[in-house]
């Protein structure tokens, strides 16, 4: 280590279950250079200091959506993150709030993970196709009105914004919604109808206050409120139509 | 034996944490004057339908410091209500498609507050003329 070599501290929420009762705090000081990520401060730790320390990671550039990280706070990746711009403060670390801390920064995401199922995140074609028909065709704004919403990563950055959902674990959230709404104003997709009924259910939108946090902290401009809030008014229209035009109800 | 033993934060305070969520629940609080002032006119028609003493004594009653303290205090509170409403709304709306180009977040909350304002100034100065 060289005699300027910049040293910041770390403070890192611990939790083990196996012999933690609750997470507690713990300080390590990592040597670090301008172009160091936190992520690469946490590896440093972990390298050098302390093996035990547990996170996910896999890419190191914003594309993977595995090391989200609440950082002094702010849900945010850990890769495009950098200790140069929180030195010579301290730099807080914890796991991704919102979600059960399964050992130190790794939380549990199996909720998320059904909630992912649930919104069938494939085009259901309206109607059975051959090959010989050929690929579908796609006009400029019908990829413009659903592209943004199919840049989610899954980094669950948006679900550690929510308050709602932290509050209530059952709420479908923002990511899911958004994926639900690319599918949805996809040209190619028939299975609005059974999407709908997530939408309207207990567990939809309508657990949304617009805070609007989520669209903050997205790394991927995805703007899940926008999505959310959207069906806000489908679900309204789904509720009034039903007088209609009777079809299905809510989950 | 299964060691895992997932840890639930609490939520408590939750509002405290993060400066956005402080400015998200300043927005909430000040819908209480919104609805507050909206309790006054209607208060105020009330006392209308009781005739004119009556609709005196409620005018007469407005120009007590305290009330006219109140109303300098709504004016801020329904002010900012207005400003933080206008900056959510681009993200609670469908895509606006102008020229073939999405119409910008800041045109949105942009025309929306321009909007608040000159409606606010047509309502003052309809009151202010009907009043002379």
């Amino acid at each position: 280590m060289s005699e300027n070599q910049k040293v910041i501290e770390i403070e890192v929420l611990r939790y083990h279950p196996e012999k933690d009762k609750e997470p507690h705090k713990q300080v390590f000081e990592v040597p670090f250079t301008d172009d160091m990520s936190v992520l690469q401060g946490v590896q440093y730790i972990k390298d050098y200091l302390d093996g035990s320390l547990s996170f996910r990671w896999s890419c190191r550039m914003a594309i993977c959506g595995s090391c989200g990280m609440m950082i002094n706070g702010e849900p945010s990746l850990s890769c495009q993150t950098f200790l140069r711009d929180y030195y010579p403060a301290r730099v807080r670390v914890e796991a991704l709030s919102h979600f059960p801390i399964e050992r130190d920064l790794v939380i549990n995401m199996e909720g998320f993970i059904e909630k992912l199922e649930s919104i069938q995140p494939y085009i259901i074609p309206k109607e059975p196709r051959t090959l010989a028909q050929g690929e579908y065709l796609q006009t400029p704004e019908q990829l413009n009105a659903y592209e943004q919403f199919s840049s989610c990563i899954n980094c669950l950055l948006c679900y550690a914004a929510c308050p709602q959902f932290g509050l209530n674990s059952s709420f479908i959230g923002p990511a899911a919604t958004a994926l639900l709404h690319r599918y949805n104003v996809d040209s190619r997709d028939g299975g609005k109808a059974e999407r709908m009924e997530l939408i309207n259910s207990e567990e939809g939108v309508f657990n949304c206050t617009a805070v609007g946090y989520c669209s903050e902290v997205c790394p991927k401009h995805v703007d899940p409120a926008n999505a959310v809030n959207q069906n806000k008014t489908n679900a309204a229209a789904d509720y009034f139509l039903r007088f209609l035009a009777p079809k299905g109800g809510a989950k | 034996m299964n060691k895992r033993r997932p840890y639930v934060r609490s939520m408590d305070g939750w509002w405290k944490k993060n400066p956005f969520f402080v400015e998200y629940m300043i927005h909430e609080a000040t819908a209480l004057f919104v609805a507050a002032y909206a309790g006054i006119l209607l208060f105020g028609l009330l006392r209308l339908s009781q005739g004119e003493a009556a609709w005196n004594e409620w005018l007469m009653a407005l120009k007590n410091p305290w009330y006219i303290g109140f109303h300098l205090l709504a004016l801020v509170a329904i002010s900012y209500h207005t400003y933080t409403w206008f900056k959510i709304m681009p993200r609670t709306m469908p895509p606006v498609i102008v020229g073939g180009q999405r119409l910008s977040a800041w045109a949105i909350t942009g025309s929306g507050l321009a909007v608040a304002a000159a409606a606010s100034a047509a309502l003052l100065g309809l009151v202010w003329g009907m009043a002379r």
